[in-house]
């Protein structure tokens, strides 16, 4: 039983870290591209894009290189003690926050946009400072952008497989997945377990996807406070 | 050093538009920006916030808010900002709005309570209202109630009227009043309206392409010959005046002005010694050479002629007279001016035809 639940398991925390350290990363990311209009916004808009476009294996191979032993990233990891990421839970981690990056970014980058920008200026005639701005009116105002751009995260986290398949093999415990664990069975021929997997993904990613709706829905005509 | 009133000196581009203006402002009451739209009033009231980066030197009252070598950021900066369209926080109920810029005030700065924010612009019953539930009128008394209550040294509003119906225009309109008799903070009120400016100002700031244009006492620049603006319609002069007699019979009020008295029709809201502001106009004064009593005009005013601007437009010159040390305007023709040889320093009796309550 523990070896059905461990792919199940590790596929939600690695959607959880990922998830985590995107709205971190993301939030400042997206602020700048919906308020700049440095020249360099562009290019930036379309590197954070790119995952949406490249083959996930295009994106593991150039990771897979990069962190590898003869890679840049490899080599500091090393230096500094940390060992090779490809093959683990962390370099699972890394990937992933590379490869749903526009999942975060996109849908914070509207919500930030479509901020009237007069009420920032209404706070600041009220004594707020910039970080106060952006913490009691920028985020209140762009939840539903947050909620969007969580689950959307955290779903497409999940379901990733190319990107894994490339930088984390299938090691159980370690980098053995959900979508990797369904492909090992219909692989080995095992379709009743890679069907209770399928099946689950499938009624997992349609609750999330009418929880977002309905959430995303309430708020915008203001029920939800 | 310290010197009192509002010292304002800004030059800043915003596109193509160019604002170069050089002010020392009275330190209390209400100093109208007056001028068509496009003219810059709302971009020196911006520059003066500091929401406009600009060269320039900001003194309010003796502190300095920005000078050549350095700027205060708008959010240390004690001023209030009343906006021209809807600005209250869209998550937050009328209490937590009106709480925002109240909490980020330290304690000792609160010269205004809570309570006494919500009583003047009369809140109370609408504290736990989200703000898409308010009229417009409710909003904007919201949004200057807010602005109040972070105690400012300096209240600036740009056309805080201006989105709103006549209905709610009317209404606002006496909280303004009482604000500006009973706060002892100078207030910057932008404004395109000649009837908001008239009823509001102490003081006026007109301005044209960026430029100020005149500046003065309302009652001052209103009595000019020459106008900035094409006001030849308009123009005429404002009086505060306070009520001292009600004439039941004839369903008249006097109003006693420095230098004389005017009667005017009742009104059911006027009390007596309330203090009223009246506008005559230059084109309802006529001018005779001595006290006319035979004719249907009641309000006559013995007057010296100050000033006579001839052919303002063709045909059209306007007479500016003293009644006391009040000044008057008078609209006549060229011919009239000639026909009764006015000149300046001759006695005259004004003879007004009509007297408007600025309200």
């Amino acid at each position: 039983m523990d070896i059905y639940w461990e792919p199940v398991w590790l596929t939600l925390k690695l959607a959880g870290f990922t998830t985590a350290i995107l709205l971190v990363v993301g939030t400042p990311i997206a602020w700048w591209l919906a308020r700049s209009n440095h020249w360099v916004r562009q290019p930036i808009a379309a590197i954070v894009a790119l995952p949406l476009v490249l083959p996930p294996t295009v994106l593991g191979f150039y990771l897979l290189v990069l962190m590898g032993p003869k890679g840049m990233v490899g080599r500091i990891t090393e230096q500094l003690g940390l060992g090779l990421l490809p093959f683990t839970f962390e370099g699972l981690v890394i990937a992933s926050v590379i490869y749903s990056l526009p999942f975060t970014v996109q849908p914070l980058q509207n919500a930030f946009a479509s901020i009237n920008q007069q009420l920032l200026e209404v706070a600041s005639t009220l004594r707020a400072s910039p970080r106060d701005r952006f913490f009691s009116i920028v985020i209140p105002l762009a939840r539903p952008g947050f909620l969007t751009a969580s689950v959307l995260t955290f779903a497409h986290t999940i379901g990733e497989f190319g990107v894994v398949l490339m930088i984390g093999g299938n090691i159980p415990g370690e980098t053995k997945v959900l979508s990797v664990a369904i492909y090992d069975h219909v692989e080995s021929l095992e379709y009743t377990q890679a069907h209770w997997l399928a099946a689950g993904m499938v009624v997992f990613s349609f609750v999330v996807l009418v929880t977002l709706y309905s959430l995303n829905g309430r708020l915008q005509s203001g029920l939800v406070r | 050093m310290a010197a009192s009133g509002i010292q304002a000196r800004f030059a800043c581009n915003v596109g193509t538009f160019e604002l170069d203006v050089d002010l020392n402002l009275p330190g209390s009451g209400l100093t109208a920006l007056f001028g068509h739209s496009g003219c810059g009033k709302t971009t020196l009231l911006r520059c003066m916030a500091g929401l406009q980066p600009s060269d320039g030197a900001m003194r309010v009252n003796g502190d300095e808010w920005q000078n050549e070598t350095g700027s205060r950021p708008v959010h240390q900066r004690p001023l209030a900002y009343v906006f021209q369209e809807t600005s209250l926080f869209p998550h937050l109920s009328v209490k937590r709005n009106l709480m925002y810029g109240y909490k980020r005030i330290p304690q000792s700065d609160r010269q205004i309570s809570f309570d006494q924010a919500v009583e003047w612009l009369g809140l109370s019953h609408l504290l736990g209202r989200m703000p898409e539930k308010l009229s417009g009128g409710e909003r904007q008394r919201v949004a200057i109630a807010r602005a109040l209550l972070t105690s400012p040294k300096l209240l600036l509003m740009d056309e805080p009227l201006s989105a709103l119906d006549q209905a709610s225009k009317q209404d606002i309109m006496p909280y303004l009043e009482a604000l500006r008799d009973n706060l002892a903070i100078p207030m910057l009120y932008v404004s395109h309206s000649t009837a908001e400016v008239a009823r509001l100002a102490d003081h006026i700031v007109m301005m044209n392409g960026g430029r100020v244009v005149a500046e003065g006492p309302l009652q001052q620049i209103m009595a000019r010959t020459n106008q900035p603006f094409g006001l030849e319609d308009d123009a005429g002069v404002i009086l505060d005046a306070t009520l001292s007699e009600r004439d039941e019979q004839w369903h008249l009020c006097r109003a006693d002005f420095e230098g004389g008295h005017l009667w005017l029709r009742a009104d059911e809201r006027l009390m007596i010694g309330q203090k009223i502001r009246l506008q005559v106009l230059a084109r309802d004064v006529s001018l005779a050479r001595s006290e006319q009593t035979d004719q249907s005009i009641q309000n006559l005013l013995p007057a010296i002629v100050d000033e006579v601007a001839l052919e303002v437009s063709p045909g059209t010159s306007i007479v500016r007279l003293l009644a006391g040390k009040t000044p008057f305007l008078s609209r006549l023709t060229s011919r009239a001016v000639h026909a009764l040889a006015i000149e300046p320093g001759q006695h005259v009796w004004l003879q007004i035809k009509s007297v408007a309550l600025v309200d």
